[in-house]
């Protein structure tokens, strides 16, 4: 359905763009990658990043001076959507490309520019995000990691945790505090950091579904050259507000998987199949995880297009993120519905069942990686509607006098 | 597929929303709502001028030749500021029954005047609890000397006290039948109904052996699911129209109310509360847009859009106005603030069509599920 039907009212130029990265996908994507292992993934990934860089479909709409294809925001809907009828591997470069790229874009000097886009354009290199730590989550700008300025170099120290990728990324986007005599947003500042720098160590922390996606980072006086800051230094929070605005934006409207076992017409075809498809309160769950489904998928297609027509979409990212989010545990619910006991125990070597009970198992990742339900709710009553803030305790405040994480502040009983 | 308006029908939308702020106020619609007709012949008039009730009728009978994206631009703002007019009945269902239908005759004759806003038309088909049956019912039409009578009792019939041309599905000998009904026909007892929502008037008719014309057309109970496809779009443009504005007075109320020294709306519970609103009608707009697009563009697929759009619009609707209600405390629950006019509009819409679950069952059908 997707993939065809945002032909409608195309100008001659944007069809003949379609038609060509059509023929392109039918030629150039590779089969399925759900099996590989994580090496065989991840060398397909890159092939695949590099074949897309030289036919012209990376970096659709950054400049071309930095090695992207200077187009529109409609041409990047034309590939969001002619790709979702593929299962591309383009997870790997999903942080590079979505977030940190497109912060070097708005923010890095023409030297950065020049140094690290065109390789991640190119598949050559991995990048994460370094914003999360024990103590900084939600509010990430209380972060503890250090930066001390030394000549013409940082010194960094500290640990991160919960960074997807690290285990294979190249640089990261670290975001470490040079002053904490400073509020807490005041003293932060944005790094490219090299994650094979002496000093940097990766260790994979396991997730609930057994696999480890994700790492704990430690900053062992790791240094980074005064160059590569990113922005200003003392701006980091604007140039995290930077990133996580492309954040939101590229996972809310991030193309959904075919091979979903948790979206509406997997479980469908599950329906058919187990004939549960007959009763009529599991007809009924469907229909309405197909309406909120659908719902979510034309709310992407509709600020795309308006992106299209020059209306950035702004917080509203906010909204697909959560709706997303909501949309993953209504899922597992008719899933469950859909299945029964055979969702939760299976034959050894059933594909099927193990797939959706790792799904089952993934789905509280979307209401909390990226900001939990709870913090967009707050961006969109805050920044859309224009509602008054929370009253903060904390905004003036020296950061060494504040109390941060799990931790109390000295003097505190 | 386009998801996006275009410069004319914002253009629209800014002339709907600026008259019907100028004419039909809050407090003209209060007025309106208690008195008779229980609509509003001044606005109704204004609306003909304007030139939105016959958007989807093509030029050469009196329309404006758009489209159902532009009508449900209109149907928005009537639903946000909960206009009591019989748009659904007469600009949706009429005119939408005589377009499926192939009826030159009646199609040349009606719908120059029912655009004009000069003659208000409507559609009897449900029947017992209110859903739509294609076969024409219990409703029988029989011919006596080359002239039809229908026997039968349609309910409810949206304006269908106050209409001056019912159309209505009846069962005949060979199949279901569409027939139009004069309002003073003999045989024909109008019976107003007390309903929920006082800002929409609903009516039971009863046929006995009323006179009515047979309307041609090739295949009666297909114009039935058209009809109420596009019914379900139209109706979905109110119902999105109407969260919208519910959002928009709880977060103003949000943002000045204080309790406990703070404005309420600085409270997560609230905030939070007003995010869901605002994520709804985001999600909303999108459906409707999609759906009228649709009805536009695609009509193989409008039959899956318009379950679609009340499947998931009905609800958000309603549950967008009990928050309105909630939110504003006991102010919302009294009977001088608008909120009780959102609850009520917003439930009756959510169950005009028949009940949110039949939306589903149909979308369910229609999905292949
Ligand atoms: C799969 C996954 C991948 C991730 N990848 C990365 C990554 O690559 N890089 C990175 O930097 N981070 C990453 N993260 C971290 C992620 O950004 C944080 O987990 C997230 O922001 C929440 O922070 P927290 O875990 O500290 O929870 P907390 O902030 O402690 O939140 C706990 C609970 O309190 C609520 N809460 C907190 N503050 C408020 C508030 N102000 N108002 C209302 N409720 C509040 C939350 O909503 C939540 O329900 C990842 C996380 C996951 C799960």
């Amino acid at each position: 359905m997707t993939a065809v039907e945002e032909t409608g009212n195309e100008s001659a130029v944007l069809q003949e763009y379609r038609r060509a990265l059509r023929t392109w996908l039918e030629k150039h994507a590779p089969g399925p990658v759900a099996g590989l292992s994580g090496e065989e993934y991840l060398r397909t990934a890159r092939e695949f990043q590099a074949a897309l860089h030289d036919a012209g479909y990376a970096g659709i709409t950054w400049p071309r001076e930095m090695g992207g294809q200077g187009l529109g925001q409609a041409e990047q809907q034309v590939f969001a959507d002619e790709a979702a009828a593929y299962d591309l591997p383009l997870y790997p470069f999903m942080i590079g490309m979505g977030m940190c790229g497109p912060t070097v874009v708005d923010l890095g000097t023409a030297e950065q520019q020049r140094r690290y886009l065109p390789p991640l354009l190119r598949g050559e290199e991995i990048w994460c995000q370094l914003f999360s730590e024990p103590g900084a989550g939600s509010d990430v700008a209380s972060l503890q990691t250090r930066a001390v300025r030394d000549g013409d170099r940082w010194v960094v120290n500290g640990q991160k945790v919960w960074t997807t990728n690290a285990q294979f990324a190249d640089f990261g986007a670290l975001l470490a505090r040079t002053d904490p005599d400073r509020p807490k947003h005041a003293g932060l500042t944005m790094f490219v950091v090299d994650m094979h720098a002496p000093g940097v160590t990766v260790r994979p922390l396991k997730d609930m579904s057994g696999r480890a996606p994700f790492n704990e980072v430690y900053f062992d006086d790791v240094e980074i050259p005064a160059q590569d800051v990113l922005g200003e230094i003392g701006g980091g929070w604007a140039a995290a507000v930077t990133m996580l605005g492309h954040e939101r934006v590229s996972i809310g409207g991030r193309q959904r998987a075919r091979s979903n076992p948790l979206e509406f017409a997997s479980l469908a075809e599950l329906a058919r199949r187990t004939g549960a498809g007959r009763d009529p309160v599991r007809r009924d769950r469907l229909a309405e995880l197909y309406a909120h489904e659908r719902a979510l998928e034309l709310l992407n297609v509709r600020m795309r297009q308006e992106a299209a027509a020059g209306r950035s979409p702004g917080a509203r990212g906010s909204v697909a993120k959560l709706a997303g989010a909501l949309q993953a545990r209504r899922a597992i619910e008719v899933a469950g519905e859909i299945a029964g006991a055979d969702a939760v125990a299976w034959d050894p070597g059933d594909e099927r069942a193990a797939e959706l009970a790792l799904a089952i198992n993934s789905a509280p990742a979307s209401s909390i990686a990226g900001g939990t339900n709870e913090i967009q709710r707050s961006i969109i009553g805050e920044r859309i509607l224009g509602l008054p803030k929370e009253p903060q305790v904390d905004r003036d405040v020296p950061f060494r006098d504040l109390a941060v994480g799990t931790r109390r502040r000295e003097g505190d009983r | 597929m386009k998801l996006v308006l275009d410069a004319e029908q914002e253009d629209l939308r800014a002339a709907v929303r600026k008259f019907l702020a100028d004419r039909a106020p809050s407090e003209r619609v209060r007025a309106v709502m208690d008195g008779d007709p229980g609509h509003d012949p001044a606005v109704w008039t204004g609306l003909a001028g304007l030139g939105v009730l016959g958007l989807v009728v093509p030029e050469e009978l009196g329309g404006a030749g758009a489209g159902h994206v532009d009508r449900s631009v209109v149907a928005e703002e009537l639903g946000r500021a909960l206009t009591p007019v019989p748009f659904l009945a007469s600009a949706v269902l009429a005119t939408d029954a005589l377009l499926a239908l192939d009826d030159d005759g009646a199609r040349a004759e009606l719908l120059p005047r029912l655009a004009a806003g000069e003659l208000v038309g409507t559609v009897a088909v449900a029947e017992h609890g209110g859903e739509w049956d294609r076969t024409g019912g219990d409703t029988t039409a029989a011919e006596r000397d080359g002239r039809w009578e229908l026997t039968g009792v349609k309910t409810p019939v949206l304006a269908g006290d106050t209409a001056d041309v019912v159309l209505v599905v009846a069962r005949t000998p060979d199949g279901p039948g569409w027939f139009a009904v004069d309002a003073g026909a003999a045989g024909l007892a109008r019976t107003r109904l007390t309903g929920l929502d006082p800002t929409r008037r609903v009516a039971r008719l009863e046929f006995d052996g009323t006179p009515a014309r047979r309307l041609a057309t090739a295949d009666a109970a297909a114009a039935v699911d058209l009809v109420a496809d596009l019914a379900a779009v139209a109706l979905a443009a109110e119902q999105a129209g109407l969260l919208q504005r519910a959002m928009e007075l709880t977060v103003d109320h949000a943002k000045v109310r204080v309790q406990f020294g703070r404005p309420i709306g600085s409270y997560q519970a609230v905030k939070h509360g007003c995010a869901d609103m605002y994520s709804a009608w985001e999600l909303a707009v999108s459906v409707l847009r999609h759906a009228a697009w649709t009805a536009d563009h695609d009509r193989a697929e409008l039959p899956v859009a318009a379950a679609l759009a009340q499947t998931y619009i009905g609800p958000a609707a309603f549950t967008t106005a009990t928050g309105m209600i909630q939110y504003h405390g006991g102010i919302g629950y009294t009977w001088e603030h608008d909120a009780h006019l959102f609850y009520k509009r917003a439930k009756s819409a959510e169950q005009l069509l028949g009940p949110p679950s039949g939306h589903r069952a149909r979308l369910a059908d229609r999905i292949g599920v």
